[in-house]
């Protein structure tokens, strides 16, 4: 799949810094929907289910987690980066139990971030070829 | 009693207070003398009582054991006396009943009478007949004594009274020890006259001598007056004053102890006479009758001794035993108490650390993307005088970001040292689920992971997601170095320290030199890619849960990290 189709979402409440993401990554040809909590998270994969959504794990509302186990449950081929700013492994192990695809640490590469995307969304294509 | 207990009671309060209260070596002190007092005073108080109960008893059995037989000698040589006396005294009364007066006064009939009187009974001196006014009108012996009068003297006095009589021991005219027996007698006429004998005293020491006493012992006759009646060994000769007073009347055997003259310690047994005035006396030694007291006295003292010498000497090493437990339990509880202090101070700048670095790795963040876009805006404009050295400043602040990423992961790996939570877990389970967070890219890459957990695996105590942060690792580590559809093993079982558990890969496998170096912070292998934490961080972890990290590696044939992990937390801070 090309990077033009990619359809990613972007959560966090740090909006400058999610803006500034997703700007970033639309210069490098990935179209990228910013929403900044927990509840518009829930009802942006609800709409257009993306292939990867990029999620902050701490967040006012909802919690990144609990979002993560949500769309788990109603959109199981998303695939979730989550995102932590401090340094608890804990959250991440949490999150990938609950079926995250990977986790990444603030500030982050944005590079590491795009082959993130790029790796989880081939797994969800031959997890899609392999189910059919 | 209210000192008792206060004894009793005083080291058990010690003790809980001890518990308490930190504890200094005088308390120690005090504690251990109270505790060595407590344990001996309840060993050697019922000790002493049994010994002393036992001493006394067992003087008592013996003294018993030896007064007895002397009682027992005592009365029967009273009998023989008495039968001795009684035996002379029916002769001369059946001699002056079967007589008339004036054959008695026929001399040559009296002397035969008397010479079987002699021959038939020992003992007999003389034989006299005495008429109503006290003259010896006939007499038969060695003496010349016919004719003597008698009526002013005391016996003659008695024997008319009485009828019967026996005297005391005297020397009188003949200048020799001897009684004498008389007896009156009446004719059908009413005249009266008296048969009187003198007996030898030689009869008396017979007597004594055949109560075979030792040597020490002694045994003789006195008269109420405390006149000796035959020689004593210790106590006079004969006819002197008994050089001790008469003991209490009683004419049953009896056995008192006494000191003697001479300063001993004697058991006397002696019975008074009731017919005569005499009382026979047998002193025995203490000394001598007690030998075999003496030797059971010697034999419980040693037993005494040594008993108490030997629960002083336990009473000793159990109390410096209890003591040293209880200072070493003392110790381990305040190095725990510090470790804990320790590691609340610890896990409270922990804390703090976590809560700054998250506090600036979001600006941080922002940041790094508002620098980048800046970056990433200039790369695509096109050339402009300032765009180099404006593209310059910016990775300088982008390097910046780096520099302070890099201290805020530090802090945050700090905090998460710091950050150690200890549960009873199952590393079975653990194993796999931190497996099947790679099973996606391993599956993606056709990397074949196995699992061969032993079912038999103890559960541990530890930190569950420090180990998952480890396994993780280790098994990042594995799938970087294997090429697609390489292979991984991860084995775990029971080990005599606690649980082996091991990760196998057929990668590409390490130099010497790379081995040597894996586990320091900020060595890296992957070009760009890895921190060079990974294997550092892992081996902070595994060392600060107690257990160990080692590695095997061969180049172009794989690696193996093998970690041994304690079944408890204590045993891996012991």
């Amino acid at each position: 799949m090309n990077k033009q189709d990619w359809k990613i979402l972007l959560v966090d409440d740090e909006h400058e810094f999610i803006t500034t993401l997703a700007e970033r990554l639309e210069l490098r040809g990935i179209a990228a929907r910013v929403v900044f909590d927990g509840e518009s998270a829930l009802l942006a994969v609800a709409q257009d289910e993306p292939h990867v959504m990029v999620l902050d794990v701490l967040m006012p509302g909802i919690k990144g987690l609990e979002v993560l186990e949500r769309v788990k449950r109603s959109n199981p081929r998303v695939q979730v980066l989550l995102l932590t700013g401090h340094g608890s492994t804990r959250d991440g192990i949490e999150g990938m139990r609950l079926g995250a695809f990977d986790y990444m640490m603030k500030p982050l590469s944005i590079d590491t971030l795009i082959e993130k995307m790029e790796s989880a969304i081939d797994y969800a294509g031959k997890a899609a070829n392999l189910g059919q | 009693m209210r000192k008792l207990a206060a004894l009793i009671k005083h080291p058990l309060r010690e003790l809980t207070s001890d518990v308490d209260d930190a504890v200094s070596p005088e308390r120690y002190t005090t504690l251990r003398r109270n505790i060595i007092a407590l344990m001996v005073a309840a060993t050697l108080i019922p000790l002493s009582v049994m010994a002393v109960l036992n001493y006394y008893e067992h003087q008592n059995a013996m003294a018993r054991e030896i007064q007895n037989p002397l009682r027992v000698l005592v009365n029967k040589t009273k009998n023989s006396f008495e039968l001795f006396l009684a035996e002379r005294t029916s002769t001369v009364s059946l001699i002056a009943s079967a007589y008339t007066y004036a054959e008695l006064a026929d001399e040559q009939k009296l002397a035969r009478i008397f010479s079987v009187m002699k021959r038939e009974f020992e003992g007999f001196v003389d034989l006299g007949l005495i008429d109503e006014h006290g003259t010896q009108v006939n007499y038969v012996g060695p003496y010349a004594l016919a004719g003597k009068n008698y009526a002013d003297q005391r016996w003659f006095q008695e024997v008319r009274l009485k009828g019967k009589y026996v005297s005391d021991v005297f020397m009188g005219l003949r200048k020799f020890p001897h009684v004498i027996i008389a007896v009156q007698h009446m004719t059908e006429d009413g005249r009266t006259w008296i048969l009187r004998a003198t007996l030898d005293t030689r009869q008396f020491e017979r007597i004594i001598a055949s109560m075979s006493l030792e040597p020490d012992a002694d045994a003789f006759l006195v008269n109420t007056q405390g006149l000796l009646q035959t020689s004593s060994n210790n106590y006079g000769k004969v006819l002197e004053k008994l050089t001790f007073p008469l003991p209490p009347l009683t004419f049953e055997p009896t056995v008192l102890t006494m000191i003697d003259p001479l300063g001993r310690e004697v058991f006397l047994a002696y019975a008074y006479f009731p017919e005569a005035d005499f009382v026979l006396m047998a002193a025995k030694p203490r000394s001598s009758s007690l030998k075999t007291w003496y030797t059971v006295r010697g034999d419980l003292l040693f037993i005494f001794v040594a008993g108490v010498a030997l629960v002083l000497f336990a009473a000793m090493r159990v109390t410096d035993a209890l003591i040293r437990r209880m200072k070493e339990a003392e110790d381990r509880r305040e190095l725990a108490l510090r470790e804990v202090e320790h590691s609340q101070k610890l896990s409270s700048i922990g804390r703090l650390a976590a809560g700054v670095a998250h506090e600036v790795n979001n600006p941080l963040a922002i940041i790094n993307e508002k620098t980048g876009l800046m970056k990433d805006i200039l790369s695509i404009q096109p050339d402009f005088p300032a765009k180099e050295k404006l593209l310059v400043q910016v990775d300088s602040v982008l390097r910046a970001v780096e520099r302070c990423r890099g201290i805020t992961h530090r802090m945050l790996g700090f905090a998460r040292r710091m950050d150690v939570s200890i549960e009873e877990l199952d590393l079975t389970e653990l194993i796999r689920e931190t497996a099947g967070f790679l099973a996606n890219e391993a599956m993606h890459r056709k990397v074949d992971v196995q699992l061969d957990l032993d079912p038999e695996l103890p559960r541990i105590v530890s930190d569950r997601s420090q180990l998952q942060q480890v396994f993780l690792n280790l098994l990042n580590n594995a799938l970087a170095a294997v090429a697609d559809g390489g292979s991984i093993m991860v084995s775990a079982q029971p080990d005599e320290a606690g649980v082996l558990v091991s990760v196998k890969d057929n990668g590409c496998g390490m130099s010497d030199e790379t081995m040597k170096h894996i586990f320091e912070p900020f060595f890296t292998t992957k070009k760009g890619k890895g921190t060079g934490l990974g294997l550092s961080i892992t081996y902070g972890i595994i060392k600060r849960l107690g257990g160990d990290i080692a590695v095997e590696s061969t180049q172009g044939v794989g690696t193996t990290l093998t970690i041994t992990l304690p079944k408890g937390q204590r045993e891996a801070l012991a």
